[in-house]
């Protein structure tokens, strides 16, 4: 990791209460040496855009249990391509079936992330793909 | 177009980058903040300060809807605690402000205190002064979550707003020094829950017995109540963040103690006082970066360990280190 904190934006996308597993990734990002901007419940995708805009973000976590990632997740990357921050990695973590990761990874997303996935692989999969956007 | 002409044209995106160059001590900040810096000195400063959990985040939230409506735009700055152990931290204080969202006229920033104590990090005042320059009308500061002596703010900015919740201790807790003595606006918030009206009581009884402004500059000699009507009296506000109740009194409050700022000298103070403090401040942390780079790191060491066993004691220590460090400079300088 670089010499300044890396800032991590975590953000619940849509309508869905459960933010346990947001929490226990900030929490997990913050002792890894990160500044975590959690942002709550209930966000849109331009609320999140917005917020990454404002807090200067190298990364987008984003937590959705709903089902509703195929929907909401392309409109996200729409909205950060609106605000020129394509070039901001997007992650996710939550409830994805298998054969909708590609139609994620298609949208733009960097990785996705299941249940059962070590904290300590996120924190370095964090760290590698802000490495490979320095390099790009 | 350079990062400084992008800001001040309104660029939210060029203003996010610099606020980190600024954060993070950038060799390109100084440049940046020195373009800036003729286009400052308009924004309206507020500071909203108290206890964690006290409703700060909820308040500014409504504070900033209600200045939207006036027509202004709004800043803000909140800051959260870095950890201790190490360089993370939860900024957390966006929870509390998502109707703030989709409005151009409104920016907010989270910023991590990185090892800063007092309420703010180092480079709150710098980014507050990028934001002034960005032309917000009001630039709200957010502190961290402190208890009695995090008085750093009122040095920062031109209203102080302090927050105290419902079961905040008793009048002897009301007529301690710190936090409270730098309310220019003081605020009882939860006000909905049980024992407000007993804080309320220990608070109006202590601010009835104190009618002269809290004195800007520390430095200067207090101000004594000489019975004019331009001194002002710190209001006593009950507020319920959560909900809104209250916050059109303490907008008008705010507005009301501008008016007085401008009408007494006292403005011109408080541009002095959070000037003189930014510069301290910045003296005081380059010099000691300064020093701690160029003195040599294994007599540091050396000496460090020599106070562990008792050889020498930490005042004599600091005394050599600054003055070889002095007779070593000006040796260079011969």
């Amino acid at each position: 990791m670089g010499k300044h904190p890396i800032r991590v934006l975590i953000a619940k996308l849509g309508l869905d209460g459960h933010d346990r597993g947001a929490k226990i990734i900030a929490r997990s990002l913050r002792d890894a040496g990160m500044e975590v901007v959690y942002t709550g419940l209930r966000q849109t995708p331009a609320m999140i855009a917005e917020a990454a805009l404002h807090e200067d973000v190298n990364v987008v976590g984003i937590s959705i249990l709903s089902g509703a990632h195929n929907t909401l997740l392309p409109t996200l990357m729409d909205k950060l391509r609106e605000q020129n921050l394509a070039h901001i990695p997007v992650i996710v973590g939550g409830i994805v079936p298998d054969c909708d990761v590609n139609t994620l990874m298609d949208a733009g997303v960097s990785a996705v992330f299941g249940p059962g996935t070590l904290t300590s692989d996120i924190v370095t999969s964090i760290a590698n793909v802000i490495e490979s956007d320095l390099q790009d | 177009m350079s990062l400084a002409k992008k800001i001040i044209s309104g660029d939210r995106r060029a203003l996010a980058r610099v606020l980190t160059l600024v954060e993070n001590g950038d060799a390109h900040s100084k440049d940046i903040l020195a373009e800036l810096h003729p286009y400052g000195g308009k924004a309206h400063f507020v500071g909203v300060t108290g206890a964690p959990g006290v409703g700060k985040s909820s308040l500014v939230n409504f504070l900033a809807q209600s200045l939207r409506v006036l027509g202004d735009t709004v800043g803000v700055l909140a800051v959260d605690p870095s950890s201790p152990f190490g360089s993370g931290a939860i900024l957390g204080d966006r929870v509390r402000m998502a109707d703030l969202t989709g409005d151009d006229g409104i920016y907010i920033r989270s910023m991590a205190s990185r090892g800063a104590v007092g309420g703010l990090a180092y480079a709150t005042g710098a980014a507050a002064d990028v934001l002034d320059a960005a032309g917000f009308n009001y630039v709200i500061i957010e502190t961290v979550g402190v208890g009695q002596s995090g008085v750093e703010i009122s040095n920062h900015v031109h209203t102080t707003i302090v927050l105290v919740a419902s079961g905040a201790g008793d009048d002897v807790q009301a007529i301690k020094s710190g936090i409270l003595e730098t309310a220019d606006i003081l605020v009882v918030n939860k006000a909905d829950l049980p024992g407000a009206e007993h804080v309320l009581a220990d608070m109006r009884s202590n601010v009835v017995m104190n009618p002269s402004p809290a004195p800007s500059d520390h430095h200067a000699k207090s101000k004594q109540f000489d019975g004019s009507d331009l001194a002002w009296r710190v209001p006593l506000l009950s507020t319920v963040a959560r909900s809104g109740d209250g916050v059109d009194l303490l907008i008008k409050s705010l507005l009301q103690h501008w008016e007085y700022l401008e009408n007494s000298a006292e403005i011109d103070n408080r541009r002095r006082t959070r000037i003189r403090a930014i510069l301290e401040s910045l003296l005081r942390n380059r010099l000691y970066t300064r020093f701690m780079e160029d003195i040599s790191r294994k007599q540091f060491d050396a000496l460090l360990e020599s106070i562990v066993l008792r050889d020498i004691d930490p005042y004599s220590a600091a005394a050599r280190l600054i003055e070889e460090k002095y007779k070593a400079s000006c040796l260079d300088k011969a």
